[in-house]
């Protein structure tokens, strides 16, 4: 009993769209990730190795991998949210 | 001033949180009300309060603490925990938000209508809160210490006072404005505090802007002539010699006084490094450094840069520098910095802790290696990635993060609050970089403590720096524990007594039972909060992530990505998540030095048990699945 959804949200024409993008975006991302525990692994030295502006790869490693993310959190959203509207409208019409 | 700021900070914090809680506590009548802040929380606050969650005295606390310690191993913990709301925001949001209601488990659930799901994701989600809530807990008497100088248990106590009544009065909707508020404070205040940093620069004689002066540890030289050591200082006479692993200790004699010294011999060449130590006598008392222990004689805090580039003293004073340049010159190879071990010994009836220095080069400094021993053994390289692993997929498998996607009105605002929950949460972690390091350079890291790192920073800007962030922290552990309770509310009486034994009769009913369910289980953690003090806060969410993402993540892809599943293959998976992980905690080396046993006889010798337990609860779903399929066919067609 009492199984009521919070919020009621209604069909979603963007959903494929939404999850074939998300899905090839996580990958590219998780490839990332295990690019920098796979160098840890076979040749932490290099993490040593000064990169740029005197900072090493670990560093400019772990950066890119927090600024990365957001960056592909917005390009994620600004193409699930054109779709929507495209399809709503599409819909409307 | 020093102390009536502090509590004056405090109390006001904690009043602003119970007001807010009871103006809200009318909109929780009904279910939807308590458990999902009625799904109308704007996109943007429920993303700042996505991070007020989040960011846990684990993150706050813990990594700073970790950072200060460790050096980048700490920041490891950082970079996986932003990284798991990638695969939060892909893979998760949306369908989480489309197919539940109030909690995961209606998600997990909504294609099968399965008892077995039910009551397997109830307990899961109860598991995962206990082990988060035990750190938040610790963290929550770690900084009572210090602010309000009241003992350990007294702040456990007085965190669960409170969040018991914030979750009772108001549910999600007081808790999403205190995680709000939170979140939001927490990025402000710690971006003030690593400009504060900045401008202050590195030093080798760090006094904290001239507060406090600076601790020279003596070292002297001495000669080893048949066994015998004799100090250069003549005034020293050795009484013994202890070995503790591969380090040796002398017991130094001056005018009746004595005192420990760090021993060692290199290239002929035989050195004593003055230390700090504590000794517990057989009647319980403690002395430090010699002196009987009280408020005033505590162990110093340590750390400091030894070399700056290769410089030092006067020389080696940057001044203010840029965020770049920060990080550049403790990295650099020509810089080391002073990190403190520890060594147990045992003096006669006396069990004595020795805390010596040891320099460290900038280079090992940032990058991985300190704590995960990435050119040891193989099980050392197999831990780090467990941990790396378990990290990445716990985020997207917690009860109490997930619960906030039923908090917004649709998808796409679950979407668009992930991704303000990733532009904050990502500031945030590269700030815990600079609070970390600028408390292992600064002078302010506590021998027997390190979660207090990112705080006693602070202090060493002065009081209200200290106070704006010890509040903040306590606050941290609020919204935290808060977002916990509810979601362990949220199972007990939606998915167990409502969906599962449908006991519960209206909506009244289970709003009560959520009330009551809150009491219950702040009151476990408070209790486990006492018995794990002293334990780094961080290393204990890992576990929880490790938790998490072995019972919960496995079924929640597997159904959205996997036609096959089915709801034996989840509630086995969960099953099998749950108990692995947990078992492998249970018997790792960490868990055995807590229970006060030799860490080398632990019979699992991995930390981190995401690497066997995560794959363990995959292949069980897919197997359960495939035995089961036409089991599930016949009683779809009867």
């Amino acid at each position: 009993m009492l199984h009521e959804p919070a919020a009621q949200s209604g069909k979603d024409p963007a959903f494929a769209y939404k999850r074939a993008l998300g899905t090839k975006m996580f990958w590219a991302y998780a490839i990332f990730y295990i690019g920098f525990i796979v160098i840890n692994l076979l040749k932490p030295v290099l993490m040593e190795a000064t990169v740029v502006a005197g900072l090493n790869l670990a560093v400019v490693y772990g950066f890119a991998l927090i600024i990365i993310a957001l960056i592909l959190a917005l390009i994620y959203n600004q193409a699930c949210s054109k779709r929507e509207a495209e399809l709503s409208k599409t819909e409307g019409a | 001033m020093a102390e009536i700021l502090p509590v004056a900070l405090f109390v006001l914090f904690v009043a602003f949180v119970l007001g807010v809680s009871f103006y809200f506590a009318g909109k929780a009548k009904s279910a939807s009300g308590y458990y999902a802040a009625g799904g109308s929380i704007h996109w943007g606050v429920n993303g700042i309060a996505f991070a007020g969650d989040y960011l846990s005295a684990a993150s706050f606390l813990g990594i700073c603490g970790m950072i200060a310690t460790a050096g980048y191993d700490g920041f490891l913990y950082s970079i996986g925990y932003l990284a798991g709301w990638i695969v939060a925001l892909f893979i998760v949001a949306e369908p989480m938000k489309r197919l539940g209601k109030y909690t995961f488990t209606d998600a997990l659930d909504a294609n099968f209508d399965s008892r077995g799901i039910k009551l397997l994701a109830a307990i899961s989600t109860l598991v995962v809160s206990l082990c988060y809530l035990i750190p938040q807990m610790v963290g929550a008497g770690v900084l009572v210490t210090p602010l309000l100088g009241l003992p350990h248990y007294v702040g456990v106590i007085m965190v669960g006072a409170i969040v018991i009544t914030i979750v009772a009065t108001a549910g999600m909707t007081s808790t999403t404005y205190v995680q709000f508020m939170k979140g939001g404070l927490l990025l402000i205040f710690s971006t003030v505090l690593v400009i504060a940093l900045f401008f202050r620069g590195l030093s080798t004689t760090p006094d904290q802007g001239g507060r406090v002066p600076f601790l020279e540890y003596r070292t002297m030289t001495a000669t080893e002539l048949n066994g015998t050591v004799m100090p250069e200082d003549t005034q020293y006479s050795v009484l013994e010699v202890m070995k503790s692993g591969s380090s040796s200790f002398a017991k130094l004699s001056k005018n009746s006084e004595t005192s420990w010294w760090k021993l060692s011999t290199k290239e002929g060449h035989t050195e004593l490094a003055q230390t700090q130590w504590t000794a517990m006598g057989a009647n319980g008392s403690v002395t430090i450094n010699g002196a009987p222990a009280s408020k005033k004689n505590q162990l110093a805090l340590t750390g400091n840069m030894e070399k700056i580039a290769g410089k030092t003293g006067d020389e080696a004073k940057t001044g203010s520098i840029g965020p770049f340049k920060f990080l550049a010159l403790i990295g650099d190879k020509e810089s080391s910095i002073i990190r403190w071990k520890e060594a147990k010994l045992v003096d006669g009836t006396d069990k004595v802790t020795v805390y010596y220095r040891v320099s460290t080069p900038g280079n090992k400094i940032l990058r991985p290696g300190l704590k995960f021993s990435l050119e040891g053994t193989p099980l050392e390289r197999i831990d780090f990635v467990s941990l790396m692993i378990a990290l990445f997929l716990g985020t997207a498998a917690l009860p109490h993060i997930l619960i906030r996607y039923y908090t917004v009105p649709n998808p796409a605002a679950a979407r668009k609050s992930t991704i303000v929950a990733i532009a904050a949460i990502g500031l945030f972690y590269i700030l815990t970089l600079y609070m970390g390091l600028g408390a292992m350079t600064g002078g302010v890291v506590n021998l027997t403590d390190n979660n207090m790192s990112a705080p006693l920073l602070a202090r060493s800007f002065g009081t209200f720096l200290f106070s704006m962030i010890s509040a903040i922290a306590f606050a941290t552990v609020l919204g935290t524990v808060s977002g916990l309770i509810i979601a362990a509310s949220g199972a007990v009486a939606h998915d167990l007594l409502d969906r599962y034994g449908k006991v519960i009769k209206n909506d009244k009913q289970k709003v009560m039972v959520g009330k009551l369910t809150a009491f219950v289980v702040g009151f476990i953690a408070i209790i486990l909060g006492i018995i794990f003090k002293g334990v780094n806060v961080t290393f204990l969410v890992g576990l929880a992530f490790a938790v998490a993402a072995s019972a919960n993540l496995p079924s929640i892809v597997m159904m959205l990505f996997w036609k096959r599943t089915t709801s034996q293959g989840i509630t086995a998976s969960i099953l099998v998540g749950i108990i692995s992980s947990i078992g492998l905690i249970l018997f790792s080396p960490t868990l055995f030095s807590l229970y006060g046993l030799d860490p080398s006889t632990a019979p699992i010798p991995l930390n981190n048990p995401g690497i066997v337990s995560i794959p363990l609860s995959f292949v069980t779903l897919v197997v359960v699945s495939l035995f089961t399929k036409g089991l599930s066919k016949a009683k779809a067609q009867a």
